[in-house]
């Protein structure tokens, strides 16, 4: 397969948010601003690259019938590496993402990633599928949570532009799915033609 | 690889035993720097609250059954002040933290968020500069005041749309200021209603809380 094509897949054609709709729980609960979608789509993308690479590379010596619970040990051995890593260096931001990146573990896109691609693929085109689809996952996020700090606190990625306050709602979790849904729409739309 | 029992238990095992030495050579990487993050943040807010000091002294209570750390602030020798970290399970989503700094006649002199969840836009202005929660207590001894919000009967202007939130800062305010009090030895005021002596004041105050569950919606939202 065309390296560009993998990595392409992952952005527009299986976005795992907008097509796929994988991951729902951390999309909606942590876009309430911009920054925070993306760090949770970086935390996600980092997991993803390093998860994919590793299950691709021992995908030769897993029996089968054992194979979820050894992505599962993979995946959870780099989440925790990611947390500690993010409480060590960048604890703001690991405080506003909270539980949200303990639970990158059961986040289906990854799992999903390793049974579906992975498993299947070669090292370096398994890394390639991680980076787009993290890079999907991320650029969802961020557009998601960008929106939602706009209408809601009136401000992008902290800065304000207006005083006072925004729609509320956005913020909250109604907004979360008013935007979500909007924004898929919006994108099936303007990828129908590229499909 | 073949589906034996043999290689299934060697597989698994071997990677999780990968997985946990890695996962431990990251903890031991990580665990100077994630400590000296707690010790920079609570440093951070104990400066934000307490006027230029050399030394804290550190003390653990318990009141209420929450965990409450009274540091003392010294300056050559010289009590300059008191920050307390306090915390209340009164919030609009659970228990938040605050840590509380007074001069040492007991006067409120900031007050900064630690850790919370309340609703963003509406509790969490709690934390906002100027907001009218702790302009009511500032510069104010809390045992001299009647400690309930307005609409309770007390003293304390609440946020706007955020009287859950308003009741359990003053809660944890009024703990705190319990705390300072119990290693000065000095009068306490009532943590349970947050009322001061008054006591009959702020019945209606003590009643109002038992109700606090039935009008969280609409108080909040």
């Amino acid at each position: 397969m065309n390296k560009l094509k993998i990595i392409l897949s992952g952005i527009v054609k299986n976005n795992p948010t907008f097509v796929l709709m994988l991951g729902m729980c951390p999309t909606l609960a942590t876009t309430t601003s911009a920054v925070n979608g993306a760090g949770m789509g970086a935390a996600t993308m980092a997991v993803l690259i390093l998860s994919n690479i590793v299950i691709s590379l021992i995908k030769g010596i897993i029996p089968s019938k054992v194979r979820i619970p050894a992505y599962i040990v993979v995946i959870a051995a780099f989440v925790t590496i990611v947390e500690l890593l993010m409480k060590a260096y960048l604890p703001e931001l690991s405080k506003s993402l909270g539980v949200f990146i303990p639970l990158i573990v059961v986040n289906c896109i990854i799992l999903g990633r390793a049974e579906g691609f992975a498993a299947k693929n070669g090292v370096l085109d398994s890394a390639l599928d991680g980076i787009g689809t993290g890079l999907g996952f991320t650029f969802a996020l961020t557009l998601t949570g960008a929106v939602r700090e706009m209408l809601g606190s009136g401000a992008i990625f902290g800065h304000k532009f207006i005083s006072g306050d925004g729609m509320l709602i956005f913020v909250l979790a109604p907004g979360a799915f008013l935007v979500l849904g909007y924004l898929m729409v919006a994108f099936n739309k303007l990828t129908a033609k590229i499909k | 690889m073949k589906n034996t029992l043999l290689n299934m238990i060697l597989v698994l095992g071997g990677i999780s035993t990968v997985a946990a030495a890695g996962v431990g050579y990251v903890y031991k990487i990580t665990e100077a720097p994630i400590a000296a993050a707690v010790e920079a943040n609570k440093t951070a807010a104990l400066a934000g609250v307490l006027p230029a000091f050399d030394a804290t002294t550190p003390a653990e209570l318990t009141l209420d059954e929450i965990p409450v750390t009274v540091y003392t602030a010294t300056q050559g020798g010289n009590v300059v002040g008191y920050a307390v970290e306090t915390a209340t399970r009164q919030g609009f989503s659970g228990e938040f933290r605050l840590m509380v700094g007074f001069s040492p006649d007991g006067k409120v002199l900031a007050v900064e968020v630690l850790q919370h969840a309340e609703t963003p836009g509406l509790g969490d202005k709690m934390g906002n500069e100027g907001n009218p929660l702790f302009a009511s207590f500032k510069g104010r001894n809390p045992g001299e005041m009647n400690l309930a919000v307005k609409k309770d009967g007390g003293d304390v202007d609440a946020l706007t749309a955020a009287t859950i939130t308003s009741r359990a800062y003053v809660d944890a305010v009024a703990r705190a200021f319990n705390a300072m009090m119990e290693m000065t030895g000095g009068p306490k005021a009532d943590a349970a209603t947050g009322a001061t002596a008054t006591a009959d004041a702020a019945s209606g105050a003590t009643a109002e809380t038992t109700s606090t569950e039935q009008e969280k919606e609409a108080d909040n939202e």
